[in-house]
């Protein structure tokens, strides 16, 4: 399903399946993009952010392009202990990489993978300083 | 001939990019089709432009007729120069026929009248357009061949098109001689520039196609809003939310192609409003700023700002206006009166 914010809109409720990871895609080249997803954050259940949750950044390829700090999304990424990928949607190589780390990242957090469940990624989180 | 002539010639020539040259001598004609026969084109520029000063030699080519050619180089390549709308006002609703022989008797003799080292040269199009040529001199120095002014005039329309030179001191006489050879009484400067001379003509006759109140049958289903060449396996949720910004769009921009402009400029003479705790400014006086939007085609990135999801839709009525304003260049004052909001001044 694809949205351009949060929350979805009510009325295809009942038409929805259970969702089982949400990728926030940032667009490196558009604050406006940032904080449309900052604003969405807002609307997710808490229970979403054991794992369910990933931060994709977009567009990392145009180096003079950049309106976002990538530590700012770093930090995001920590404040919401979910994952931060960066990808080049413009190179099919890299997207091909992408989408197929997403879609193992949804089969885990979908339960089909045996023995591994979206709560694995929580501690891989963790900065490894804390330890 | 005259060296000078000679060297404007040649130079005029080189301006002209290899595969036109033919066509452009063609369609200036000064040359005969033996003598163009003669031209061998596949050589490298420099030795085209010296065959043809030598072929304009034997014709004793005069400043007149290479004015002329400049005329055709810079109506091919109109887009190249940067061109300002004005505006001429009549004093009464007197309907005059245009006599075009009239209109350059006078402008000649008030611009030759005021300044004798002119060169001017009128060149008529089909579509209704003339054009003027003139090159600057002083009282004591010949016309800069090299700086001239282009000067595109609609004779059914109030409107002239000038792309003034770098010598800007000769524009008031300029429009003194072309308010004068129209039969207008007033002229004045629209705040409306682009490199696009038909985008402007575009605008000011309101060529394009335009947001009409108009209640047409047929929905908007003719028009797909993304190839649905899409996986069925893809939900678009905010489908209703896509309709409204591309509904909202066509609204404000139209359905079809809009007039090319290269930059809107807004000038603020507001004051800053911040938290009065954070006591940036203070002194009560007009903030100045310069916010300048530039683009290859900046009415089509404004339209494709909201489908692209960088900005809400509908956009500010600031950067709409645009188009059915006839202007691209804004001064933003506070409103004096109860509500302090900004107004855009006229």
């Amino acid at each position: 399903h694809l949205a351009t914010s949060l929350p979805l809109p009510s009325e295809r409720d009942h038409l929805r399946p259970r969702i089982d990871l949400i990728v926030f895609m940032i667009d490196i080249k558009s604050k406006y993009s940032l904080r449309n997803v900052e604003a969405s954050l807002a609307h997710v259940d808490a229970s979403f952010f054991l794992g369910k949750v990933c931060f994709l950044v977009t567009g990392v390829g145009r180096v003079n392009a950049c309106s976002i700090e990538t530590n700012a999304v770093c930090k995001l990424g920590e404040a919401y202990c979910s994952p931060v990928l960066f990808c080049e949607l413009e190179l099919e190589g890299i997207r091909v990489v992408t989408a197929q780390r997403l879609l193992r990242m949804l089969q885990i957090c979908a339960g089909h993978i045996p023995g591994v469940s979206a709560l694995s990624f929580v501690p891989l989180m963790r900065n490894s300083d804390d330890d | 001939m005259d060296e000078t002539v000679a060297e404007y010639i040649r130079r005029t020539v080189l301006k002209i990019p290899r595969d036109e040259i033919k066509t452009m001598l063609q369609k200036w004609g000064f040359l005969s089709e033996a003598q163009l026969q003669t031209l061998n084109f596949h050589q490298i520029k420099d030795n085209i432009s010296q065959e043809v000063v030598q072929l304009c030699e034997e014709n004793s080519a005069d400043i007149k007729q290479a004015a002329v050619l400049d005329i055709i180089y810079n109506h091919i390549h109109q887009n190249k120069r940067m061109w300002s709308v004005y505006q001429m006002k009549k004093s009464g609703e007197e309907l005059e026929y245009f006599d075009i022989t009239d209109f350059k008797k006078k402008f000649k003799g008030r611009l030759q009248s005021a300044l004798k080292n002119v060169t001017i040269t009128f060149k008529e199009y089909e579509d209704n357009a003339i054009w003027i040529r003139v090159a600057w001199g002083t009282p004591y120095k010949r016309p800069n061949q090299y700086k001239p002014s282009y000067v595109v005039y609609h004779s059914q329309t109030p409107y002239v098109f000038i792309s003034a030179s770098v010598l800007k001191s000769n524009l008031p006489l300029l429009c003194q001689a072309l308010i004068v050879a129209s039969n207008y009484h007033d002229i004045r400067e629209m705040e409306l520039r682009s490199h696009s001379l038909n985008s402007l003509k575009d605008i000011v006759f309101k060529r394009y196609s335009q947001n009409f109140q108009t209640y047409y049958p047929k929905p908007l289903q003719e028009e797909n809003l993304e190839p649905e060449s899409a996986d069925i396996r893809i939900v678009q949720e905010n489908r209703s939310e896509k309709e409204r910004i591309h509904r909202l769009n066509r609204e404000v921009f139209g359905g079809g192609p809009l007039p090319k402009l290269e930059f809107a400029q807004y000038k603020l003479e507001t004051m800053f409003k911040s938290d009065p705790k954070m006591g940036v400014l203070d002194k009560k006086e007009p903030f100045r700023c310069l916010v300048k939007f530039s683009s290859p085609h900046l009415l089509e990135s404004l339209k494709s700002l909201a489908p692209a999801g960088m900005a809400d839709a509908p956009l500010s009525p600031l950067l709409t206006c645009i188009p059915h304003k006839a202007r691209n260049y804004f001064k933003i004052r506070e409103k004096k009166g109860l509500f302090p909001e900004s107004f855009v001044s006229p």
